[in-house]
């Protein structure tokens, strides 16, 4: 089975994936086998490496990360959060729960972080319950405070910093999402599982 | 140590480099000087070695006060009136958008992740340069600039950006690539390190389904529900769900870091 590569400007390529595991598997063979490339993104599904001088043999790397293997948890992170969010009722309404169950489900759920973007250190985590999935707001806000705890659509996310934003807030952490002095700047990476814990 | 004061700093004065490439699975946008070649010649001019960091001047030059005589250049867009005498009066930049000043011995700013950078997207890397910022100048390099051919280059009336097809032209009707390079686009009065938004008529979708947020390159034409094109700059950010219809090819893109509001652009897929 091969990997649909298609091309991205005249320095860069987009593999398709089949789901964002293998995504992640992707990524970290092209970064230990291929250190000439300049990035190497993953998406939900996809991953995009950037080059100077043109790098050969993707497909074949791509290829074996579609092999069957045995699944390797990536590490565990616990994220301790005050549920008080702006949010919480609209989201209890949405959903037909009640602002103690939606707390509930999504304190209860492993995540996995599919990708990061929007910001620095922004992961989109995955894997929550199902329940909870609900539309972004109509209306993003203008400002909403860094370490807010969020959810849109398939999605859970913490804002690293203050930024505007349309996921509904569901409460607020002290963990450092970013931190551009850190080794590694970012608190978590694709392929990390994700629990938010009732601070 | 010289210093350089910032008396005014026109539209929008900020510290560029090579910005932050490597990064961008952190969520980190590449950064960087929005018209690299101007601003490597700028560091050759002076004599400082690659990387040193200059300012980007943008549309209105920036006013400095320098506390000793120094070396500086000028590079990008023109900028017809300058005057000096420890005082550098860039004046209104015409021919392009940005000018590039480079200050022998580079500005010595605290760098974030390997760059001096301003990120207007994330805010990493120090802030758009205030009326009364001081800033120091590092070390004299020492030796002159390196011997070196310098290839003049004139920014034309309506820009012609070659693009590559992809990564998701497929998501766009038959005809879209067609349309994309027939239209001289408009530069929307809006548009800055983090896109270019581009107006004119709407590219149609074959697909209406949402895409997977996937990885962004800088040079993406990124085509939102409105069917209008962005052009993605240094500070983009690093992943986004809307499809990409065409990249602008890499030698093209100092083209883009020079658009000026209400310019026309024009794309073609040829050469």
């Amino acid at each position: 089975m091969s990997v649909p590569i298609r091309q991205a400007g005249d320095r860069g390529a987009l593999l398709e994936l089949p789901d964002n595991a293998a995504a992640v598997r992707v990524a970290r063979l092209l970064r230990a086998e291929r250190p000439e490339l300049v990035d190497v993104v993953v998406g939900h599904t996809t991953v995009l490496v950037t080059w100077l001088d043109e790098v050969a043999g993707l497909d074949a790397i791509a290829a074996r990360a579609l092999e069957p293997e045995a699944q390797r948890p990536g590490p565990l992170v616990e994220i301790p959060v005050t549920y008080d969010g702006p949010d919480l009722d609209e989201v209890a309404r949405l959903t037909g729960l009640s602002r103690e169950e939606v707390v509930a489900r999504h304190a209860g759920a492993e995540h996995v972080v599919a990708f990061l973007g929007f910001q620095p250190g922004f992961a989109y985590l995955v894997g929550g319950d199902e329940l909870l999935h609900v539309p972004r707001r109509e209306v993003p806000r203008t400002h909403v405070p860094g370490g807010s705890v969020a959810v849109a659509g398939p999605y859970s996310g913490v804002y690293p910093r203050d930024s505007p934003g349309g996921w509904r807030l569901l409460g607020s952490t002290a963990s450092v999402l970013f931190d551009a002095g850190r080794e590694p700047p970012a608190l978590l990476a694709p392929g990390d599982r994700v629990r938010f814990v009732v601070a | 140590m010289t210093r350089v004061e910032v008396v005014s700093p026109g539209l929008l004065l900020t510290v560029q480099d090579r910005g932050r490439p490597g990064l961008a699975h952190l969520g980190v946008p590449p950064s960087g000087a929005a018209d690299p070649a101007a601003y490597e010649l700028g560091n050759r001019l002076v004599g400082n070695p690659p990387g040193a960091a200059a300012l980007e001047a943008t549309l209105d030059g920036p006013t400095l006060r320098f506390d000793s005589p120094t070396t500086v250049a000028l590079t990008g867009a023109t900028t017809p009136e300058v005057r000096t005498v420890l005082v550098l009066e860039v004046g209104r930049i015409v021919g392009g958008v940005r000018t590039y000043v480079s200050v022998r011995g580079g500005i010595d700013v605290e760098p974030t992740l390997g760059s001096r950078s301003t990120d207007l997207l994330t805010g990493l890397g120090p802030a758009p340069l205030r009326a009364g910022d001081t800033l120091r100048i590092g070390p004299d390099p020492g030796g002159g600039p390196p011997p070196g051919t310098v290839h003049g280059r004139v920014l034309p009336e309506t820009p012609v950006l070659r693009i590559v097809p992809g990564p998701r032209a497929d998501w766009f009707a038959a005809g879209a690539i067609e349309a994309l390079c027939a239209a001289p686009w408009r530069v929307s009065s809006s548009s800055n390190r983090v896109g270019i938004r581009l107006e004119g008529p709407p590219l149609e979708r074959a697909r209406h389904d949402e895409l997977l947020s996937e990885g962004l390159v800088t040079g993406a034409l990124q085509v939102p529900a409105s069917g209008r094109p962005i052009l993605l700059m240094q500070d983009h950010p690093t992943t986004g769900g809307y499809p990409v219809i065409a990249v602008v090819r890499s030698e093209d893109l100092w083209l883009a870091g020079q658009l000026a509001p209400w310019q026309s652009v024009r794309f073609t897929v040829d050469g």
